[in-house]
């Protein structure tokens, strides 16, 4: 592996590592909470708070923490942010909190959390776990955006965020496709994203072999 | 808590509130195992048991251990650390006195403790405010929504595997094309229960 540079690890979150759309990892909250921009954005960032948080403990204590009992260790630290996060999101936006309902708590589970604590943050120190986590974070969120959006300008034929009307389609809007905002337009979505990405893949390696 | 028949209660855990399909929980176990049956079915076996164990043990440690000290804050850590527990202690039992049944079963569950579908069930039951039968039962629908899914998943991948289908929609994509439809048919459930 060619060394490391911080802006590379960055980008290397953000496309070729990409949580959802590359490892497949988070996809309950990537599909649930996905039915506006808004949601998106708002769950994106508490993963990244989450996912901040979780990478800068473990890496400074990888030292510490005994390898045997190091999934339960993780477990409990990102369930200590999970819970700071929970508290915040309800005392200070009381209707995103309702919107994501019970996928806050949910980010314990989260696989892209545990994922980057047991592939990157044991082994890597501080200041690139941090790197990683704002990478992997602004892929979840570019991916959360990009669903979000698709979802909620054909589901609702407007894009709403934080009650500025960003883009509405005049005559569509009328009677928009309500099937997208549904959770059956939530699996085409990420589908469609998914066959998307593999073609583009599958068009590079033809190309360079 | 206003009353809940089990009847509501069941058919909104299996039909219109399902797991997998329209309440996103669970997925990426379920794309990974449905691949074939006898896997499916073993995973779906474990979720069922660990969902009716996880949802028994939440409930008496919320209702007797959090509740009266004022410790609710603690909810989510306690929660998941109940479902590991258990996890592990089914582990050990069913080791114990069932090989076979290990055997089929014993790989599915490690999966299981990181499933959002277990903790899903227990943070849904405190929600909602279910009692104690309530609560059970719930994590019994839950589960049977669940296994019904996976084996309607699994069957329908096997017979996929010899159809052609274009590289790039290949493995996952496809399986959501297939959920996609299986999710159409789950949502004409809404509605069926007056909210």
């Amino acid at each position: 592996m060619a060394e490391k540079t911080i802006l590379g690890e960055y980008l290397r979150g953000i496309v070729k590592d990409n949580p959802v759309l590359a490892l497949v990892l988070g996809l309950c909250p990537a599909l649930a909470v996905t039915t506006s921009v808004e949601n998106a954005i708002g769950m994106s960032g508490a993963a990244l708070f989450v996912l901040l948080g979780s990478n800068v403990m473990i890496s400074a204590l990888r030292k510490q923490i005994p390898p045997i009992i190091r999934i339960p260790m993780f477990i409990i630290i990102i369930c200590t942010f999970v819970t700071i996060i929970d508290m915040v999101m309800e005392a200070y936006t009381p209707p995103l909190y309702k919107a994501l309902g019970i996928f806050i708590p949910l980010i314990v589970v989260n696989c892209i959390i545990i994922g980057r604590a047991e592939a990157y943050a044991i082994k890597n120190n501080v200041k690139y776990s941090i790197v990683d986590a704002f990478g992997i974070g602004t892929g979840f969120l570019v991916v959360l955006v990009a669903i979000g959006a698709i979802r909620e300008l054909l589901g609702t034929g407007a894009i709403v965020l934080f009650g500025f009307k960003l883009i509405s389609i005049p005559i569509y809007s009328d009677t928009p496709a309500t099937f997208m905002i549904l959770p059956a337009g939530a699996f085409m979505t990420i589908g469609v994203l998914m066959a998307l990405v593999n073609y583009n893949r599958i068009r590079k390696l033809k190309k360079g072999a | 808590m206003e009353d809940v028949s089990l009847f509501a209660i069941a058919i909104n855990g299996i039909f219109v509130k399902n797991f997998l399909l329209v309440q996103f929980l669970g997925l990426c176990s379920f794309l990974g195992v449905s691949k074939e049956t006898k896997s499916a079915v073993g995973m779906s076996a474990a979720v069922m048991f660990v969902m009716i164990l996880a949802s028994t043990a939440a409930f008496l440690i919320y209702e007797f251990l959090l509740k009266p000290f004022g410790l609710t804050f603690l909810t989510t850590i306690s929660f998941i650390i109940i479902i590991a527990a258990l996890v592990q202690l089914v582990e050990f039992i069913i080791r114990k006195f069932s090989p076979p049944l290990y055997r089929s079963l014993g790989i599915f569950l490690p999966l299981i403790t990181t499933n959002c579908a277990i903790l899903g069930v227990v943070i849904l039951n405190v929600r909602l405010e279910y009692g104690f039968i309530e609560s059970v039962f719930y994590g019994f629908t839950a589960g049977v929504g669940y296994t019904m899914v996976m084996l309607l998943m699994s069957s329908i991948r096997e017979k996929c595997t010899v159809l052609r289908i274009p590289e790039a929609v290949q493995g996952i994509p496809h399986a959501f094309f297939i959920t996609t439809l299986l999710s159409m048919a789950f949502v004409n459930f809404f509605g069926v229960i007056p909210t």
